[in-house]
């Protein structure tokens, strides 16, 4: 019996073989020569550009525009990778709109920004398809530090750390490197294996061993690592996921978005990836509107996202907002879930309305329900088990200058860690930061 | 819709638009194509003797400049005079004109320096009914090195002597095409007058190396490894003509003689320029060769509005307007003050104005919290170069002080007009009365 969008259930196979490939494809495919020539011609060449400092990583825009304006997209490479190691992965995933395509005086302007996220793809492309990733590293140092994370905040760290001469261990209780680059971003903004290909390239630097499956609290301890190493960077990202704490939460098919993501982006045939006839994500945020897409993506008959607040207070930006609902995802603001029904499966998601008054978000009696094969949460990640001694600020690592943790000898960065938004540039930021924070303090 | 008829040394032709003398012009099927897409008149591409024509080169010819978005600014060409035999150019001269009897023709023409060469030739164009010719004294590469073209232009006495010969030689009105390729434009065009010419021409192209491939080492355009200087033409040159033809038109030796503006026309705004500033119409080349003859349906709609709106009735009244306003710089008001003013509501904060002014002028933009940025008053000398940096029109105007307030950089009241000629600093000042 073949399968369609139609089947009910949790079930793979709903596309055509030849569909998947095309419905995964690049979401915003690269510029050739010509196109890229166009849009650099376009940057003013800003005094103090506001892109540069709505940049988390502080990229000089205006001049790696201007090097591939002149011809020359490897040395505005440089100028990128010197800021921001992962400047390939941040050019596909970063939301530009609200980040330095947000600040360009030209959407001040005429409401179009110069395309710097395609732009800085292009320059950083033409690098990694030339060869190896160009920093040398500096004379050994005779320092060890131990990096664990795997993810942007800790291969920013390590790499840094290697440029300086320091001999850096990663430890990720992941086989792979990448971290949510890996495991997280939606497929279609880095197909083609991209973020394996970036780090394998970026780990080119050399000095830095990587240590997979090896959980800091389960095959390592952080006393441990502080005593073998000079210094130790934890990137840990945000393993755990919030929890609806309604009812019929724990039925079959009932799941964290985030799982469901890391299972699409290691599957190996999508063909064979079960997804339901009709899904329901709960949360705003951008793994909502992953999830959703992917899900819409593979097959699905209907998605709906349902958000407690309304779309203007969404976490995810309205680029985002748009994207899902030009992929035939359906958004319910207004809605918080309060039951999910079903005998041995999910069958359907209990809302109720809610509005927004002088105390907040409260609810309304009125409730509705949405038919649902899959329950994808979405509503926050949160940090995982941490080693003992550490200070918390909220519900994260509390951290003093660039990722100075209560522990001495401890740095963190990344998800983990209060500072800016979540996103992968941020990490990217922090870990950087740090790593020159440790070569600052182990040289001193 | 205004008037746009045109009449130059006697030709008549429906507008004052023509096509220059260059491969728009070189053959009937082009010339035909450009009458019915409705230009004025065209010089015909430059005829040399009879005999075996001249040889191109036949790899490429041509060298760009670009602006943003691959915007062609200027054009650079080693191209010489017409290649195809002088009978075949006749023949069809004769039947474009007899079919566009309404339009100018004019010839343009380049052989040796001899006055039986120049008797031959008149005589054979004469036959086909032409308006008049246009003499090439102008071709900066290949003729030169053959005692034609610019060797002729940049010596006055010899243009004199040609011009001499072709109004001895024939009835028709006779136009000196000039070369830019010169220390004073003002010789060459008295020259002309002095032979008897009826009006004169410029600008031709001017000597030029485009650019240099950094891989061969070689200039472009590159034949076989080597390049040599072509003729630049198109949008870049415009300020250069246009300034040439000021000179000439405020010039007393030649006041009053004939222009056709030639140099970067592309728009019909060009084209009003060139005529404020003396040229009685004009001419052009790299813009048709870059977009195509229908450009001249926008030239005319455009000139024909801003005529309408200026209630301007024939083009003579835009010709030299602008003129008396050309001055030398010693006549200048150095007493008039203005301030740049920077346009809150317009400004999108992108710093240029504050870069240009801190690092490169005179360091009177102030940036605020928040990147607003103001003009202080007290610094600013009025160079205009914010303006000329800023991106957004009219952002960044100049804001004039009126007589009797008080500049606040030099704390001095802004008195009436009073130049150069009469200013204390000045050593040869005549004492002010
Ligand atoms: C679904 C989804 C989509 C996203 N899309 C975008 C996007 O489009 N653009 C964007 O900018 N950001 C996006 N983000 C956010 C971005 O991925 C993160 O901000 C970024 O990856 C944080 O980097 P990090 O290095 O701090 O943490 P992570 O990338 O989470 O890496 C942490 C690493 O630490 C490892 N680890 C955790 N605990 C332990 C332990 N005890 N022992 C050993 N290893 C451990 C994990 O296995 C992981 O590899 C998205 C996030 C999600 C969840
Ligand atoms: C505002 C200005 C003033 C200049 N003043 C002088 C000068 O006093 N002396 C001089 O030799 N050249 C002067 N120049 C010419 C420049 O030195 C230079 O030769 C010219 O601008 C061409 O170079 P560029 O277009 O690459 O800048 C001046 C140029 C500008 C724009
Ligand atoms: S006019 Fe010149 S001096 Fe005045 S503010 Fe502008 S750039 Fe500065």
């Amino acid at each position: 019996m073949t399968t369609s969008q139609l089947t009910p259930g949790v079930v793979a196979g709903r596309l055509r073989a030849g569909d998947y490939c095309t419905n995964f494809a690049d979401v915003a495919p690269p510029l050739d020569g010509h196109e890229a020539r166009v849009a650099a011609d376009r940057c003013y060449f800003c005094h103090d550009a506001p892109c540069i400092t709505a940049c988390p990583t502080g990229i000089d825009i205006p001049l790696f525009i201007r090097q591939i304006a002149t011809g020359t997209p490897m040395a505005a490479a440089r100028t990128i990778l010197s800021q921001n190691i992962f400047g390939g992965i941040c050019a596909r995933v970063c939301p530009t709109e609200t980040l330095c395509e947000g600040a360009c005086v030209r959407e001040a302007a005429e409401g179009k920004p110069v395309e710097i996220g395609a732009l800085q793809r292009f320059a950083t492309d033409t690098m990694m398809r030339a060869g190896p990733q160009p920093f040398g590293r500096a004379a050994a140092s005779g320092r060890r530090v131990a990096v664990v994370g795997a993810g942007p905040a800790g291969l920013a760290c390590a790499h840094r750390l290697a440029l300086l001469g320091h001999e850096v261990t990663v430890f990720d209780a992941r086989p792979k490197l990448g971290g949510l680059n890996e495991y997280g971003i939606a497929s279609y903004k880095a197909p083609g294996g991209f973020a394996q290909a970036e780090v394998d390239w970026l780990m080119q630097i050399g000095g830095i061993t990587f240590e997979g499956a090896c959980a800091l609290g389960r095959d390592i301890m952080l006393d441990g690592l502080r005593a073998d190493f000079d210094a130790v960077f934890l990137g840990l990202g945000l393993g755990g996921v919030n929890a609806l704490g309604i009812p019929g939460e724990d039925l079959p098919h009932v799941t964290p978005a985030t799982d469901f993501i890391a299972d699409l982006r290691q599957a190996s045939d999508l063909a064979m990836l079960p997804v339901g006839r009709n899904v329901v994500v709960i949360g705003g945020g951008m793994t909502a509107i992953d999830a959703a897409v992917q899900a819409k993506l593979l097959g699905a008959e209907t998605v709906t996202i349902a958000y407690r607040r309304s779309r203007a207070q969404m976490p995810a930006s309205r680029v985002e907002q748009d994207h899902a609902t030009a992929n035939g995802v359906k958004i319910v603001e207004h809605a918080a879930p309060v039951a999910i029904h079903g005998a041995g499966a999910v069958a359907e998601v209990e809302f109720a309305y809610t509005a927004e008054g002088a105390q907040g978000l409260h609810t309304l009696p009125e409730t509705f329900r949405l038919k649902a094969d899959q329950v994808l949460t979405a509503i926050g990640q949160k940090l995982g088990a941490l080693p003992e001694g550490l200070t918390l600020a909220g519900r994260k690592v509390a951290v003093t200058g660039a990722g100075r943790t209560s522990l001495p000898g401890v740095w963190a960065g990344g998800d983990c860690t209060p500072g800016g938004e979540d996103l992968t540039v941020t990490a990217v930021a922090q870990g950087r930061d740090a790593a020159d924070d440790i070569h600052a303090s182990l040289m001193a | 819709m205004a008037n746009l008829a045109s009449e130059f040394v006697g030709i008549k032709s429906p507008n004052p638009f023509w096509l220059a003398s260059a491969p728009p012009t070189d053959k009937e099927y082009n010339v035909r194509r450009a009458f019915e897409a409705g230009w004025g008149g065209v010089v015909w591409k430059t005829l040399g003797l009879d005999g075996a024509p001249v040889v191109n080169v036949s790899g490429p010819r041509y060298g760009a400049i670009y602006g943003p978005d691959r915007r062609l600014m200027g054009l650079n060409n080693i191209e010489l005079i017409t290649d195809r035999p002088l009978e075949v150019n006749l023949r069809e001269i004769k039947a474009v004109k007899r079919d566009y009897p309404d339009r100018a023709m004019v010839v343009s023409l380049m052989v040796p320096c001899d006055e039986e060469s120049w008797k031959f030739v008149l005589k054979q164009v004469e036959d086909t009914e032409a308006d008049g010719v246009e003499l090439n004294f102008g071709c900066p590469h290949g003729m030169a090195e053959r005692g034609m073209g610019s060797a002729v232009g940049q010596v006055p006495e010899y243009i004199e002597m040609v011009t001499r010969w072709v109004k001895a030689n024939s009835r028709m009105p006779c136009i000196v095409k000039l070369t830019p390729n010169i220390t004073d434009i003002r010789r060459p065009a008295e020259a002309a007058k002095r032979g008897g010419a009826d009006a004169v021409s410029l600008i031709n192209t001017i000597n030029s190396i485009t650019s240099v491939n950094l891989d061969s080492f070689a200039p472009e355009p590159t034949i076989d490894g080597k390049g040599t200087h072509g003729g630049y033409c198109g949008p870049a040159v415009k300020p250069i003509a246009l300034n040439m033809v000021a000179e000439i038109a405020r010039n007393p030796a030649t006041a009053g003689l004939p222009i056709s503006g030639i140099g970067g026309v592309t728009t019909w705004r060009d084209a009003a320029e060139f005529m404020a500033l003396g040229a009685h119409n004009v001419q052009a080349c790299t813009a048709v060769m870059t977009y195509g003859f229908k450009i001249v349906q926008e030239m005319i709609s455009g000139l024909s509005e801003y005529m309408d709106t200026k209630g301007f009735t024939s083009t003579g009244q835009i010709v030299g307007r602008a003129v008396p306003n050309v001055t030398d710089w010693q006549y200048l008001n150095l007493n008039y003050v203005t301030k740049a003013v920077i346009d809150q509501d317009k400004c999108i904060k992108c710093g240029r104005c504050y870069a240009a002014c801190e690092d490169t002028s005179h360091q009177a933009i102030a940036m605020g919290a928040d990147r607003v940025f103001t003009v202080k008053d007290e610094d600013c000398v009025a160079c205009n170069l914010c303006v000329d940096v800023c991106p957004v029109e009219n952002c960044i105007t100049m804001k004039e002080l009126p007589v009797g307030a008080t500049d606040p950089r030099t704390g001095r009241k802004v008195e009436p007009y009073a130049n150069w000629t009469t200013h204390p600093n000045n050593p040869m000042a005549k004492a002010a009365e």
